[in-house]
């Protein structure tokens, strides 16, 4: 990736961090571990790969991106404005009543959501549908949908892969997000999922395996995934749940707790510190 | 009398539906034989696609088609749509209030030999509880197709119940008129209000027949939607007969019989009487054998309305 680029990234998924530790401050509840643990991913597909019109975020021929990991909504919504969907003082009004920002992601509720998700395991399948409606109208957008590593373990998840590869959905683009942790502990204690890749593979998916906080090796991975015809690519990420912020850094109990005023100042002087740092 | 199985007329409807409708989409979870999505499979092969034995992830993808804009029906039995896909249905359908309309056959007891696992009696209530779902039980051919034509018309989910067993066509093919939401009184009377959905309802036309020669003038109304139920036919009947006697085939627990009694206790309370399965499975049997031993016929509604009156 071109250097000015990729600073640019970083910066901006900066930014995006801030903000989800922002709106989950503010809501005082919420899922910040899943967020910062996808926010490059998110960052670089909503900033340098999709599709997408801020002023007319249902333009029929968008690309499209599915947040099955629905509980990472805070990262989704911090990508979306800073993107320009709605304004960044929104994002305090995280999970609010009268709110937009519900605690999960809702269609048309949102400007710049593509489908109502939460509750794991169903995003991938909408997805599956919008690829195959696409397909069927000859459009030539890119279906996203972004899945964690503990949703795999849903069944409706693997319905879906197999799906996807019998009717060749090479417009879908899945992304699982192995930050390896999920509420009741890691995941290869919980309910191993591993190995994903072969998973995939078995049922017909080409994979593809990355950093998810490298933005090289994440623009390499999206581009080696536009080269597959004839089958859907999963791109598997190895990711830290809760990067960027010391102390939520690899530790579960960030998986669905809000920071109290103390840590919600060390979390965002830490990320302005690396902001500073980038922006010099 | 012609015999029809509203699966059928569900397929045939598919057909003259894609006719008029090239954004039309058909999903199945490997039973179009027996949805009869095989008879659009058969003339659109382009615009059918078999989930496989999938419910879960079929009613996802209903719902992610939906979001492009394309008019999708999404089938298979009713035990594995309301049932088994239930909380994609809620969640992913319901909640983003999407245009998908499910298409579930062999609803209630009449699915026959397959016994109590096939037998979806729990479908209305499951679907009456989502918020913002419309919910359709068919009660002839006539009905099946003019409600599949008009809800590909409506903007929003809806749940269409098709049953598997051959039902007798009543109404009239020239005159019949689908109205959402509104209720049809088929017979008039003032003794006693009988309230009929899907197969019953010509059971519920039988008994009536019957009652009229022992002197009882029983009132038929055919509630084709179960939600949003009728209000104003039912409070009609129910001032003007002071009795109401329920009929479906269906749990007597969250279906018409429940929905009547809320309309009812709200708005003029009257004695409602219901005729269902009283909560418990079905059982394998030639599937008329079976709606006698449920007391889901003619003669039982019969037994049931003399009972109600004190006769």
């Amino acid at each position: 990736m071109d250097a000015t680029l990729k600073n640019q990234m970083e910066i901006t998924a900066t930014k995006v961090r801030m903000g989800i530790i922002e709106g989950v401050y503010n809501a005082k509840s919420g899922h910040p571990g899943g967020s910062l643990s996808v926010a490059d991913t998110l960052t670089y597909l909503y900033f340098a790969r999709m599709n997408v019109d801020p002023e007319n975020p249902l333009s029929p021929n968008r690309d499209r991106l599915v947040l099955s990991k629905g509980h990472t909504a805070p990262a989704l919504y911090s990508v979306l404005a800073n993107r320009g969907f709605f304004p960044f003082e929104d994002l305090k009004t995280l999970r609010h009543i009268g709110s937009k920002l519900q605690g999960h992601p809702v269609y048309k509720k949102v400007p710049g959501v593509d489908m109502s998700t939460g509750s794991l395991g169903q995003g991938i399948s909408a997805a599956c549908g919008m690829a195959l409606s696409g397909k069927l109208s000859g459009d030539c957008y890119k279906v996203y949908a972004i899945l964690g590593d503990g949703e795999i373990q849903e069944g409706q998840v693997w319905e879906a892969a197999m799906f996807a590869a019998h009717y060749q959905l090479d417009n879908l683009i899945a992304v699982v997000d192995n930050n390896g942790l999920q509420i009741d502990g890691r995941i290869k204690d919980v309910m191993s999922p591993y190995p994903i890749d072969e998973k995939f593979k078995a049922f017909g998916w080409h994979t593809i395996s990355v950093d998810a906080h490298d933005f090289d090796a994440l623009e390499k991975a999206f581009n080696e995934a536009e080269t597959v015809s004839g089958q859907p690519v999963v791109i598997i990420q190895k990711s830290i749940k809760g990067k960027g912020v010391s102390f939520m850094e690899d530790n579960v109990s960030w998986h669905g707790a809000a920071p109290n005023e103390e840590q919600y100042n060390q979390a965002m002087s830490e990320l302005a510190a690396h902001l500073e740092a980038l922006t010099k | 009398m012609e015999k029809k199985a509203t699966r059928e007329s569900y397929g045939e409807a598919l057909v003259m539906l894609a006719e008029k409708r090239n954004d039309l989409v058909v999903l199945d979870a490997d039973l179009a034989a027996a949805t009869k999505t095989g008879i659009f499979k058969k003339a659109y092969p382009d615009r059918f696609f078999d989930c496989g034995i999938a419910e879960a992830n079929m009613m996802g993808v209903a719902a992610g088609i939906a979001t492009t804009g394309r008019l999708v029906f999404a089938s298979t039995f009713a035990m594995f749509a309301a049932g088994r896909a239930y909380e994609i249905i809620r969640n992913s359908i319901g909640y983003p209030r999407l245009n998908v309309k499910i298409g579930a056959t062999h609803a209630g007891i009449s699915v026959g030999e397959d016994g109590a696992t096939h037998q979806c009696n729990e479908d209305i209530a499951l679907m009456c509880t989502i918020p913002g779902m419309t919910v359709i039980n068919p009660a002839d051919d006539t009905e099946a197709k003019a409600a599949v034509l008009a809800m590909a018309d409506y903007e929003g989910p809806c749940y269409l119940r098709f049953g598997r067993l051959a039902a007798p066509v009543f109404n009239d093919k020239d005159t019949y008129k689908f109205e959402v939401g509104k209720g049809i009184e088929l017979k008039n009377g003032d003794d006693i209000t009988i309230v009929a959905t899907g197969l019953m309802v010509s059971e519920a036309l039988s008994a009536a027949k019957v009652l009229e020669a022992q002197g009882i003038n029983a009132r038929v109304i055919n509630i084709h939607t179960i939600k949003p139920i009728d209000r104003n036919i039912i409070i009609k009947a129910a001032k003007e007969t002071g009795r109401i006697v329920t009929v479906e085939e269906h749990s007597v627990i969250g279906g018409l019989g429940s929905a009547v009694c809320d309309v009812v206790c709200e708005s003029c309370p009257v004695p409602v009487v219901k005729i269902g399965v009283n909560d418990v499975y079905g059982h394998s049997g030639p599937a008329v054998k079976l709606l006698e031993e449920f007391g889901l016929c003619a003669d039982n509604i019969v037994s049931v309305v003399k009972k109600t009156l004190g006769k």
